[in-house]
């Protein structure tokens, strides 16, 4: 085994299970606390230890691992001891296609910071994404209860949905980077582009004026397709059942939705598999339209020059790659706490709501978006040409 | 050799998904899980044979949506075996037969006949692009058939339950 790769696959896991994963359930506790004018989960402590609170992951964990484990009578054994794993898991392994870093030479060999730079890179988390309905549709079949039916069910037409509507929607996108590989969807976003270029283009402007120039917008997908940032982040929050699209767990009428029926650390399973989702979320939305890695205005190719030229190439690349992996890391912090301000800001839709929004809006607009993209495509080709 | 054992491992998943599917027809839920089983074995067999487009799309659409939509309406409807009613028409078992025999016998002729070595194939095969290039100008006149007969699908579902409806 290449131990780049097994290092790169450690990395990736530590930071979304072993980092992000637990310290998001004490985010989450203090950031609708905060939200809520109170004061939060603080309770925890050792030896008199509290740390604001930071022990609660610590706690929920034996708390999980010790419950006992119930099977409810009528259940099927084996798919319910299985479902938890089907949920938790592609969670769990999307993020090998996400780049978090460039490709940087040091020391003789190269570093491409993605796991698998897989050619059909998107769509692999697409197709793993679509591979864990099943972890929420057969739970509440195979705990043989009602309300467990009920959440299941609308967890499935929620996420079948939906998959439509996410799928549609970034095609834009890889219509203007040429690739749905994720590396060279970032490499793309590095670009910039004038704002006012067209003005020079139709001839209202003389050629070679300065503001002209000096005028630019990096290329990333929120500038270039804001619609369809919009669109696959409303789709695939949805795809993550948390709220303000819960309603397959509903607890006010359906006590836990599709897993009622489990306890302990089965139980454990999905909530790690939303939270890690949560990341996932984070890193794909960054990777495909704020630039990836990308600090903006600033090329890999920049960046890794002037850092050589300050301490050797070698240190420089491996410096860069350092930088590089933090600006990812932020991007990716900013988009989980917008995804948790907008958990705790907005009410649960109803069903007829959330079908509504995912077939006569969202499809009609990401439809509507390729077919502008295409055009504008177009006349950007006719006009530098 | 890895390719070997792969191949043979997943080649016993997607026939054993394929028997459990028919052993298991009076739990429709199992029955549906087994066929995703071969759908997943048959998108692996794909990705060995380089074809790494065409398997993801299998699982996206196939195992993903389509079975997943079965499982939604076996679990809708709560349907058993007794509620659907045997099948009423004997000439769409004869159909059956027919095209069933048909398919077998151009699948073995297209075995027998096939010869080592495999022909080569470059670096791009079965990548995206290529796949979409061949997609939208040698095989353009299928792939738009194909989308008529999606579209009239579509159509018919919504005629049929506007029906029902009014």
């Amino acid at each position: 085994m290449d131990p780049v790769l097994v290092g790169k696959a450690v990395f990736i896991f530590l930071v979304t299970v072993g980092l992000f994963g637990p310290v998001m359930t004490w985010i989450e506790r203090k950031q609708s606390a905060l939200m809520q004018d109170r004061v939060g989960a603080n309770r925890a402590d050792i030896l008199g230890l509290r740390v604001i609170g930071l022990f609660h992951p610590i706690a929920d964990a034996i708390k999980m691992l010790t419950k006992e484990d119930t099977v409810p009578t009528g259940a099927h054994r084996v798919l319910h001891a299985l479902c938890p794993f089907i949920a938790a898991t592609p969670a769990l392994i999307s993020f090998a296609v996400i780049p978090y870093g460039g490709t940087y030479t040091a020391f003789g060999r190269e570093f491409n910071l993605c796991v698998a730079d897989l050619d059909y890179g998107v769509l692999y988390i697409f197709a793993i994404g679509s591979v864990a309905t099943y972890g929420s549709i057969l739970a509440g079949w195979a705990g043989n209860n009602n309300w467990g039916i009920l959440g299941s069910l609308r967890a499935s037409a929620q996420m079948i949905s939906y998959e439509v509507a996410l799928g549609v929607s970034v095609i834009g996108m890889f219509m203007i980077c040429g690739s749905v590989r994720l590396t060279d969807i970032g490499l793309v976003q590095q670009e910039t582009f004038r704002l006012f270029g067209f003005l020079e283009h139709f001839g209202w402007i003389a050629p070679g004026t300065g503001w002209v120039d000096a005028i630019t917008l990096p290329m990333w997908g929120i500038l270039l397709q804001p619609l369809a940032f919009f669109i696959f982040l409303g789709a695939i929050m949805a795809e993550n059942k948390r709220p303000p699209f819960d309603l397959p767990e509903a607890e006010s009428e359906l006590v836990a939705g599709y897993f009622t029926e489990y306890s302990g650390m089965k139980f454990g399973l999905y909530l790690l598999g939303e939270w890690t989702e949560v990341v996932v979320i984070a890193g794909l939305v960054t990777a495909l339209f704020l630039g990836g890695w990308a600090i903006p205005w600033v090329s890999d190719v920049a960046l890794i020059g002037f850092l050589s030229g300050l301490v050797g190439s070698d240190w420089g690349n491996l410096l860069a790659m350092l930088v590089h992996v933090g600006v990812f890391l932020v991007k990716l912090v900013f988009m989980i706490f917008f995804q948790m301000i907008l958990r705790w800001s907005l009410p649960r839709f109803r069903y007829d709501q959330v079908m509504n929004l995912g077939w006569k809006i969202m499809l009609p607009l990401s439809l509507a978006n390729i077919l502008l993209t295409g055009l504008a495509m177009l006349v950007v080709q006719e006009v530098t040409s | 050799m890895t390719e070997l054992v792969l191949f043979w491992l997943f080649a016993v998943v997607a026939v054993a998904g394929g028997i459990g599917m028919l052993l298991n027809l009076r739990n429709t839920v199992a029955s549906a899980l087994c066929l995703v089983l071969t759908m997943l074995a048959l998108a692996c067999l794909f990705v060995l044979l380089l074809a790494q487009f065409v398997g993801v799309i299998q699982v996206m659409v196939y195992a993903g949506a389509i079975i997943v939509l079965f499982l939604f309406v076996i679990m809708l409807l709560n349907m058993e075996r007794d509620t659907l009613g045997a099948e009423t028409y004997p000439v769409v078992k004869v159909l059956a037969a027919i095209f069933t025999v048909a398919v077998g016998i151009k699948l073995a002729t297209v075995v027998a006949t096939l010869r080592t070595p495999w022909a080569e194939v470059d670096e791009a095969f079965g990548t995206t692009r290529e796949f979409g290039q061949a997609l939208f100008t040698d095989y353009v006149l299928p792939f738009e058939l194909a989308s008529i007969l999606l579209i009239a699908g579509i159509v018919g579902a919504i005629v049929l339950a506007k029906q029902r409806l009014e």
